[in-house]
């Protein structure tokens, strides 16, 4: 969607955190995004090369650690995986599906120096 | 560029103002911050960690986060939701695509329910301060942020904007959001609900399309009802199809034009407030039952 400002946003926790913890240089970014984050990785990847130019994290490298989308079936009382918000629970095919993870968004690690 | 949504700050303005930054204002302090320890230190190896000189020595180290990046709106997002709940306000975010008739809704709902109960609106277009314009034309306050090239209204430009408007305790404050599908969905505006609006010449595919929208929803206002002789949309359809992305949703069929189905979204917005005020006692009135939608 937006993942240019996903990725100043990015930027800025970077900035912020670079005088918090006293590093002038990020060579590494870890981010988590869920399946179901309305986030297209790809997007990501390419935006954040262009937003970091200039940057303290110039040429840094980005890592997305992928995170499975996650429901809990009101019908089988049980976690099931699924890929999409529409799917249906793969063991009993209700809808009744509570998703329970893949909506993160965060950053998760940087290698700094 | 404004780091929380990522539109130009330049281009983002409420009634024709540029955003005003005010002191709590993050790129520019930072940007200054930055520049100079990245010019004074990249390439100084000595102001590491070990404080080392040896030369060619890898000062490389990990540092831990775990942050949401989207935690600086969603930092808005609270300060509003709190601001809202110190004045008893109800906030709606009312999303949907372009033409779906949100604000000829909106504009209806004002003229309909603005003796009842105290009513403020904020509008969010890329440019025009036409919406807001027809909005005022009821009576009724309303502001208008224009996002330039934002795609999404974000907690930021809202909470200035609350303070243009300053909303009355005890009312109900409508945010129609820029006209998209998709980002809106992830922008917390400190709202209590989103409300999603979907007419029925788009298609009922429309939930399953942009999923993430209908999930975030917790009133689906399904519009131009009166439209459906004319139309080849499978209404029930539709509604398996939001309830497959949102089993929790609830749905409403109404026409903004005809008055259909109207007073149920009014009496929803009534208990919505009602429920507000729960534990202000003296606030809460008798809620009126409306004939028609019994």
């Amino acid at each position: 969607m937006h993942e240019m400002s996903l990725c100043e946003g990015v930027l800025q926790v970077l900035e912020t955190e670079a005088t918090k913890q006293g590093f002038c240089r990020v060579k590494t970014v870890w981010l988590e995004i869920g399946n179901l984050s309305s986030v297209e990785p790809d997007a990501m990847l390419f935006s954040f090369d262009v937003v970091t130019r200039n940057s303290l994290a110039d040429g840094a490298k980005l890592n997305i650690i992928n995170i499975p989308g996650n429901a809990w079936c009101m019908q089988c009382a049980r976690n099931v995986s699924i890929k999409q918000r529409y799917d249906e629970c793969p063991e009993c095919g209700s809808y009744q599906l509570q998703v329970t993870g893949g909506n993160e968004m965060k950053i998760k690690e940087l290698e700094v120096e | 560029m404004c780091t929380v949504c990522g539109c130009d700050e330049g281009e983002s303005r409420i009634e024709g103002n540029k955003l005003a930054h005010h002191s709590h204002s993050h790129d520019r302090e930072y940007d200054h911050e930055h520049s100079h320890a990245h010019n004074d230190q990249t390439l100084h190896y000595g102001h590491g960690p070990a404080h080392a000189h040896a030369p060619e020595m890898n000062q490389s180290r990990m540092v831990k986060i775990e942050q949401d990046i989207l935690g600086k709106n969603n930092e808005y997002a609270n300060a509003n939701r709190n601001l809202f709940a110190s004045k008893e306000m109800l906030v709606l975010n009312l999303v949907s695509s372009p033409g779906s008739g949100k604000t000829t809704l909106l504009t209806r709902t004002l003229q309909d329910i603005k003796d009842e109960i105290s009513l403020a609106v904020i509008e969010g277009d890329q440019e025009t301060s036409q919406d807001a314009d027809r909005i005022r034309e009821t009576g009724v306050p309303a502001i208008q942020i224009n996002t330039g090239k934002g795609c999404h209204l974000d907690a930021h430009q809202v909470g200035h904007a609350v303070e243009h408007l300053s909303p009355q305790n005890a009312s109900v404050l409508m945010i129609e959001n820029v006209g998209n599908l998709v980002c809106p969905a992830a922008f917390d505006l400190g709202e209590a609900h989103k409300v999603a609006i979907l007419s029925i010449t788009e298609g009922e595919d429309k939930p399953i399309k942009y999923p993430d929208m209908f999930h975030a929803a917790d009133l689906l206002l399904l519009n131009k009802i009166d439209l459906l002789p004319h139309l080849n949309f499978d209404i029930d359809k539709c509604i398996e199809y939001a309830q497959r992305v949102n089993p929790g949703i609830h749905i409403l069929k109404v026409s903004a034009t005809t008055g259909t189905g109207m007073s149920d979204w009014y009496q929803w917005i009534r208990l919505a407030l009602q429920t507000r005020l729960i534990g202000h006692p003296s606030k809460i009135q008798t809620i009126k039952v409306v004939s028609e939608s019994f």
